[in-house]
């Protein structure tokens, strides 16, 4: 068996043992990333230097009999919104094509003391706003499942890289399904943990009451072994949980006994597709095969989830967006250019007597700002600024973002009083398998509904794992969805781990791979 | 349409966008669109409900009064478009 197919957990015991080198291991993955990231397009940013020299130093480290962190030698790849110090992190984003982050985020700090291998930034959805990956301004990813069809997203390059076998570990995030649905597209594990769980100092703002950083990998073990290293308190997060972080990898094996699991019984109503649907019965006949109970639970409010998620997480972009204005950072539109037509358009409504116009028209700085965004934004950022900015203009601040943060909390009370009765809440984790690239570009509706079932999760801001369950007939992955109570991650990854030890789905490899 | 042109060019101008003729067309229709979706949550009554942010409830985290090294001058004018080393630059604000 060739070292990239082999999980980060057995890396690293291969590694303590001494039988391969953290050399061995990155340049194993680094040959992966040059055979496939131009077919695949995962990355947008190598680091091959860097990362043997990170690697060479842990080898040394490791002859000397030093101590070594948790990932000693384990290449990592991140989301490339996920601030780098001295390293270019665009957020997929003409806007921020060029901007080298002079700090490190919290998590990329806590990957570097694990002795984490860095070894590229993959690509995403603008700004990760999208569900596809297409509306990346700086390149295409596809599915290594079939190069026909999308990666999901936001989380694209992250959920692609790790199904082809370009990394064992790669991080995330999730603002409304962006781990779980490309980790269902491209049959892989991804954990969403709870809001605060993992600190988002560092991360690129996007919807900032929904971001929580997540780990993805092949297993649910791997997954446990990369929370362990995000997760924790940071002070420079105030939304950052002070609460301790169980030891994920030593919980994992116990199996769940006297699992109660809750089945919402419109999850699996009309317009879920039929072979999505029969994966994830499937899936839970394996619960039931290992003495799990399974009920029927109602979450009434669910069927506001899209709704409300479209109000909120446009109104904090539209706000969190508003810090690139051409002047502290990134993209500014070319000035010469800018101050001709400017001066162009004065001359003409002063010749023409419009006074009312002239006063009307933008000054520079306003032209500047205008021009700027309009130049680096792309359609679908643009279109949630917009939307955002409306909800949130004079007047209508209450009928729709203090209306959705209300119908929030109604939609947290129905799973509070679901995990009264249960342990966890399963179904699919979206409605339908990986659609063929330009499906639903020209239809931003349809695109939304796609986390139909992943943004109950972010509103509430409860856990949620996403497992490979079977495929299609034509051998797209299908995607099991477990949602826990808050800060019960664990349960997530026992309740993962129990499955993947009597099913092989998340061991099953794309052919091109 | 829930939207006009005109509710788009001034939301425009709050959002500091420009849009292109065409590209109003397009977004009066789309966000017209989505603000009719929304409207679903209008069905539900809301009158007695708090509303929710975070999902571990927590209020007034306060950092502790100790003043820290923050950017140095050189590294928070790093990555602006245009600095005379000293200071960010803007197109003039007032005309010139």
């Amino acid at each position: 068996m060739s070292l990239i197919d082999l999980t980060a957990t057995e890396l690293q015991s291969q590694l303590a043992l001494g039988h391969i080198t953290a050399v061995e291991v990155t340049g194993a993955f680094w040959a992966q990333i040059e055979r496939l990231n131009e077919q695949v397009g995962a990355f947008l940013a190598t680091r091959r230097d860097m990362a043997l020299e990170a690697a060479e130093r842990i080898d040394l480290q490791r002859a000397k009999g030093a101590a070594v962190g948790p990932l000693a030698g384990i290449p990592v790849a991140l989301k490339d919104l996920i601030c780098t110090q001295g390293e270019r992190t665009t957020c997929a984003s003409r806007m921020l094509a060029s901007f080298v982050p002079p700090y490190d985020a919290t998590v990329v700090e806590r990957l570097r003391s694990a002795d984490a291998i860095l070894i590229g930034k993959t690509n995403l959805d603008e700004f990760a706003m999208g569900g596809s990956t297409e509306s990346s301004a700086l390149g295409v990813t596809r599915n290594p499942w079939d190069l026909e069809c999308v990666p999901g997203g936001s989380s694209g390059g992250a959920a692609a890289c790790l199904a082809a076998r370009m990394v064992p570990l790669s991080v995330g995030t999730d603002t409304g399904g962006s781990i779980r649905q490309p980790a269902a597209f491209c049959g892989v594990t991804g954990l969403k943990p709870t809001y605060g769980r993992v600190s988002r100092y560092g991360l690129i703002a996007f919807a900032s009451s929904l971001d929580q950083i997540g780990p993805m990998a092949r297993s649910a073990e791997d997954v446990a072994l990369l929370l362990e290293v995000l997760a924790g308190h940071d002070a420079r997060d105030s939304t950052s949980a002070a609460v301790p972080v169980p030891r994920y990898t030593e919980c994992l094996r116990q199996p769940l006994s006297g699992l109660r699991i809750g089945v919402p019984r419109a999850h699996f109503a009309d317009g879920l597709d039929p072979e999505v649907a029969a994966a994830v019965q499937e899936g839970l006949r394996v619960y039931r095969d290992q003495g799990a109970e399974i009920r029927e639970i109602e979450l009434p409010h669910g069927r506001y989830g899209i709704a409300a998620y479209y109000v909120i997480a446009p109104s904090e972009a539209s706000s969190n967006l508003a810090r690139y204005d051409g002047v502290h950072y990134g993209y500014r539109t070319d000035e010469a250019a800018l101050l001709a037509e400017w001066r162009e358009e004065s001359r003409r409504l002063m010749d023409a007597g419009d006074t009312s116009a002239l006063q009307q028209s933008d000054n520079p700085l306003v032209r500047m700002y205008r021009r700027t965004r309009a130049e680096g934004f792309g359609p679908e950022v643009k279109r949630r600024i917009m939307l955002g900015t409306y909800a949130l203009s004079a007047g209508y601040y209450d009928a729709y973002y203090l209306k959705a943060q209300k119908v929030r909390r109604l939609i947290r009370q129905d799973y509070d009083r679901a995990f009264e009765q249960v342990d966890l809440i399963l179904g699919p984790v979206t409605p339908g398998p990986a659609f063929r690239a330009g499906e639903k570009a020209s239809d931003p509706l349809s695109m939304y509904l796609v986390d139909l079932f992943t943004v109950g999760a972010n509103l509430a801001g409860i856990p949620a794992i996403s497992v490979p369950c079977g495929f299609t007939s034509r051998g797209l992955p299908v995607g099991l969805h477990l949602q826990a109570p808050p800060l019960e991650e664990s349960r997530l990854l026992r309740a993962a781990y129990m499955y993947q030890q009597t099913t092989d789905w998340h061991t099953r490899k794309p052919s091109l791979a | 349409m829930s939207l006009t042109r005109q509710d788009v060019e001034k939301v425009a101008l709050l959002a500091r966008l420009r849009l292109a003729p065409s590209e109003v067309d397009t977004m009066t229709r789309q966000l017209s669109q989505i603000v009719d979706y929304v409207q679903l949550l209008s069905e539900l009554n809301t009158d007695d409900v708090q509303p929710l942010a975070h999902a571990i409830e927590v209020t007034n985290v306060f950092a502790a009064d100790q003043p820290l090294d923050s950017l140095s001058r050189e590294e928070a004018l790093s990555n602006a478009p245009h600095t005379d080393d000293e200071y960010y630059l803007v197109p003039p604000v007032l005309g010139s």
